[in-house]
């Protein structure tokens, strides 16, 4: 899997990615800069990974979103290839309007650090296929602004389009309200682009792909993607 | 301009030893210099004597004191660099921002040694949670720590907690700092030589902060509103960019030494470096990019922060600029290291200071303030340590486990991304937190401790267990301590009591670091903490790093599950005096029993290492605050488990269930390693005292609490 992590000034889980997809799947993947016009050749998945690029200053996610290297982003999506974006990374995907909507300051106005369980709503997607639909992941969070929100009838049609992809949930795997640590609206962690190959979501799977670390449930996610990009290139 | 050498902060022997030196009158841009690096916070003048007592030798040691930070050796080439620094005074002031800064400034003394900061641990000594004003601190403390940690990308996996109300109007930040360093590349301040540049990358100077140093050297007035100029505002964006940067330029060879820029600035970074590697320095105060217009003095003192000193070769400035610029940072060339042993300052062309180096960066002589040892004013009454009912045990557990140095802590840590980095193994709120270096894989643990009351009854033995309190769940967990790091926190040194207590104290810390060979790698002094109110109890504040085997994981130290023994190792009673319990009743704080045995505490350490190592426990708690039943308490809180205990009604004491001191823990021990853990424990007091099950803690077939109400009263529901 030739897979480039951009790296924008304050990016701070870069190199988590690397590590992750390395011990996951034996590959090494490319830290790619911010103010690059060009993605390597062979590029096949791109991660946008979570930090505080530039500081969160103006608004989380809204200066990255004008680096050079998001046009070649824009474009790679554009082709069908996947794109994810793991919390800032989320927060810039919203921003170049790859995905819809914003995440606002947590209902608690604190930073919260904790390990949160998610359901998969989705296994249809090349992030997911590794997973069981309504599965329960155990996975950290670690944001001040995780709030999903989208105008109703906006929200409306991503539901209807199915195109929430992971919701906060209990670790039985019930969804409610009460189960979302940051309030975010239908407890949505993570959601697609239309044609389901950008996702961005707050929980961190590279955070979960080793078991000294108290969760493995972010691994099938890397799976998945490599196991997608085989089949793609075979076809 | 004249300036009288009063309001520079010296003093007027201080004085006379300047004129002395230079056989001259200092001019006001010297006598404001010297009044900052003669300040107690930076050159360590009334400390410098009792520091020299702690042991700081080992095999395992890299780099000992008198670096930005100690190095220990990690296995496979790697070492861990770590230090504690203080950040009190600008913390009481300005909560947010003092704290905040106070990481960035120890995440840059680590980055000094050419190592990337890979943990960071917090001791916060705050006021109660009753002041309004002691809680405003705290709530503020707390966030300045994870707004600047948090971005930054720097775990915070650990620390300490504790509350009194000596701390409501100056509470104490401690924060440490460990990173993982390449034991062939570590960058030293000491390797600079004449001709080679001074390159100053990072933020642009401004006004702020300046004379900080000074201002943490004295007590805090009422209008700390006025000390506001003297507290410095961070940017954990450009520390990410800062660290990045250098890390870089180091992997490139190109660095020759580095030192950060904290408490004074310019004048520090460059006259250490000169004095240590016993050259001169020339600083062109044109040449250092600023934010606004500046006197040179004023450039020559700025704690603006963020700020990088590097020496490096002529030949490599051009590559070091390119590489700031890919990091969007000031980068420029200051001045030169020379071969005079001064250390000059020029601006417009004309020399404003000129002093020896080794005057400034190190030169302050040493004051030697009297001490007495305090009048004994033990009058508290005995007793109060016969065997007590259920229903006294019930109320007090209850009440300890509400006591906000006992209480779950998970609002404060669930602030901090204590996971970034992905090597945290075990995360705050455990008696020790553990981190991956992803590099070679080992695991290393960490704990810091602070226990002022135990100093308060006697700091020789107060400062022993303190350190020992940091030492005992390291073993227990399986890890074998490597080296320490402390923060000296006391009130005045110029009162002579207060003297003699700092000076037990750092004898008590000196005498453990041999017994047991831990050496002391780097720390740090604050003194002067008092303000109107009052004066804080002596707290020294110990960090340990311990280093784990190979492939071992750390034994667990709250969890149970299913029916085990329960084993006390240790002494049946322990000690009331200091005891939480005491403070909370009032009962039998004179016993007169406190004692400190390093044979004892070794041969503890070496059972409670092979008991990890030969996995012959599931459990392994230390019994500290709040003795036996707390730490019974925190297993079954965690574990969601009760647990029976068969003692005989003269054994039901507040001695055992809630005394402290010495080595004591609780194991939980599954059956088939019995006969292993005994013949571990064979010539050390070691008794069955229980066993887990059911859902509430009983002693024989009293009930004393239900572990849900137990978990009530320690999430403060």
């Amino acid at each position: 899997m030739n897979t480039s992590v951009i790296v924008f000034p304050g990016s701070n889980c870069d190199l988590d990615v690397v590590h992750a997809i390395s011990s996951a799947l034996g590959t090494q993947a490319d830290l790619v800069w911010h103010d690059d016009n060009e993605l390597p050749q062979g590029t096949e998945l791109v991660v946008l990974p979570g930090g505080f690029s530039y500081g969160d200053y103006l608004r989380c996610g809204a200066m990255a979103a004008k680096s050079p290297i998001i046009r070649a982003v824009i474009e790679h999506a554009g082709s069908g290839l996947p794109v994810l974006g793991i919390c800032n990374g989320f927060q810039v995907l919203t921003e170049t309007g790859l995905l819809p909507g914003a995440l606002l300051a947590n209902r608690t106005l604190s930073f919260i650090c904790d390990f949160c369980h998610v359901r998969v709503e989705r296994n249809d997607t090349p992030f997911t296929s590794l997973y069981r639909k309504g599965q329960v992941l155990r996975i950290p969070i670690a944001h001040y602004e995780g709030m999903y929100f989208l105008p109703g009838d906006e929200l409306a049609k991503i539901e209807t389009a199915n195109r929430i992809v992971f919701r906060y949930c209990s670790p039985e795997g019930e969804v409610d309200d009460s189960f979302s640590p940051n309030g975010a609206l239908n407890c949505i962690a993570g959601i697609t682009n239309e044609a389901g190959n950008v996702l961005g979501m707050m929980p961190h799977p590279e955070r979960a792909s080793e078991s000294i670390l108290g969760s493995v449930d972010g691994l099938p996610l890397w799976q998945s993607l490599s196991r997608w990009l085989e089949g793609r290139n075979r076809s | 301009m004249k300036t009288d050498f009063r309001s520079a902060g010296l003093t007027a022997s201080e004085y006379s030893a300047i004129r002395e030196l230079l056989q001259r009158e200092p001019n006001f841009a010297e006598l404001r210099i010297l009044g900052v690096m003669w300040s107690e916070h930076c050159s360590y003048k009334s400390t410098r004597r009792l520091l020299s007592l702690f042991p700081k030798d080992g095999e395992q040691v890299v780099q000992g004191p008198g670096e930005n930070a100690g190095i220990v050796d990690a296995g496979d080439g790697w070492g861990i660099a770590f230090k504690v620094e203080s950040h009190n005074h600008p913390s009481a002031v300005a909560p947010y921002q003092g704290a905040a800064t106070g990481v960035g400034g120890i995440i840059r003394d680590i980055l000094a040694m050419g190592a990337r900061p890979a943990a960071l641990m917090d001791g916060l000594c705050l006021g109660l949670k009753t002041s309004s004003r002691a809680a405003a601190l705290a709530d503020g403390i707390v966030k300045g720590i994870a707004g600047y940690g948090n971005a930054v990308g720097v775990p915070t996996i650990g620390g300490k907690t504790l509350y009194s109300e000596c701390y409501n109007g100056n509470p104490l930040v401690n924060a440490m700092c460990l990173g993982t360093v390449k034991l062939d590349n570590i960058v030293s301040s000491r390797t600079a030589l004449p001709g080679h540049l001074a390159v100053l990358i990072g933020s642009r100077t401004g006004r702020d902060g300046i004379a900080g140093a000074a201002f943490a050297s004295s007590e805090l007035s009422d209008d700390t509103r006025s000390s506001r100029p003297q507290v410095q505002i961070g940017d954990p964006f450009v520390e990410k960019l800062l660290i990045e940067c250098c890390l870089e330029i180091h992997s490139k060879g190109l660095i020759v030494a580095m030192q950060d820029m904290g408490a004074a600035g310019i004048t520090s970074s460059s006259s250490e470096i000169a004095a240590k590697s016993g050259t001169g320095i020339r600083i062109e105060a044109d040449l250092v990019p600023l934010r606004e217009k500046m006197e040179p003095w004023e450039i020559a003192l700025s704690e603006s922060q963020e700020r990088m000193l590097l020496i490096a070769e002529p030949e490599h400035l051009d590559e070091i600029g390119s590489i700031a610029a890919k990091w969007q940072l000031e980068c420029a060339a200051i001045g030169e290291v020379t071969d005079d042993g001064l250390f000059v300052m020029t601006s417009g062309g004309s020399t404003v200071v000129s002093l020896p180096a080794e005057m400034v960066g190190g030169g302050c002589p040493p004051v030697l303030w009297p001490s007495k040892r305090p009048s004994s004013e033990t009058t508290l009454p005995d007793g109060g340590t016969g065997p007590l009912d259920s229903s006294v045990i019930r109320e007090t557990l209850a009440a300890i486990l509400r006591d906000p140095g006992i209480s779950d802590k998970s609002a404060i840590y669930k602030q901090y991304d204590y996971m970034v980095q992905t090597g945290t193994v075990v995360p705050p709120g455990r008696s020790v937190s553990v981190f991956r270096v992803r590099q070679n894989g080992r695991l290393i643990g960490v704990t810091m401790e602070a226990d002022p009351w135990k100093c308060s009854i006697d700091p020789f033995k107060g400062a022993a267990e303190t350190f020992l309190k940091a030492l005992r769940p390291l073993w227990l967990s399986g890890a074998a301590h490597l080296g320490m790091t402390n923060c000296l926190n006391y009130p005045s040194p110029e009162n002579p009591e207060n003297f003699w207590v700092l000076e037990e104290s750092v004898k008590g810390l000196a005498a453990v670091a041999g017994d047991l060979s831990c050496p002391v790698v780097s720390g740090n002094v604050s003194l002067y903490n008092e303000n109107p109110e009052g004066k804080i109890m002596p707290t020294p504040m110990v960090g340990v790093v311990g280093l784990f085997e190979k492939n071992l994981l750390p034994l667990e130290d709250q969890s149970a599950s299913g029916r085990e023994d329960i084993f006390l190792a240790g002494d049946l009673p322990g000690t009331l005096e200091g005891s939480l319990f005491a403070r909370l009743t009032g009962n039998g704080v004179h016993e007169g029993r406190i004692s400190y045995d390093p044979a004892k505490e070794s041969s503890f350490m070496s059972r409670a290492l092979e008991t990890a190592r030969g996995d012959l426990a599931t459990c392994a708690r230390p019994i500290a605050g709040g003795g036996l039943l707390t730490a019974l308490s925190r297993i079954c809180i965690s574990s969601n488990m009760g647990l029976t205990l068969l003692l005989e009604p003269p054994e039901i004491t507040p001695g055992l269930l809630f005394g402290e001191w010495g080595p004591r823990a609780v194991y939980l021990v599954p059956e088939g390693s019995l006969n292993g853990f005994l013949e571990t424990w064979d010539g050390f007091p070691v008794k069955k005292i229980g066993f887990t099950g059911d859902s509430s803690l009983s002693i024989g077939d009293r009930e004393i609490l239900p572990v849900k109400k137990m978990q009530k009263c320690w999430r403060g529901e």
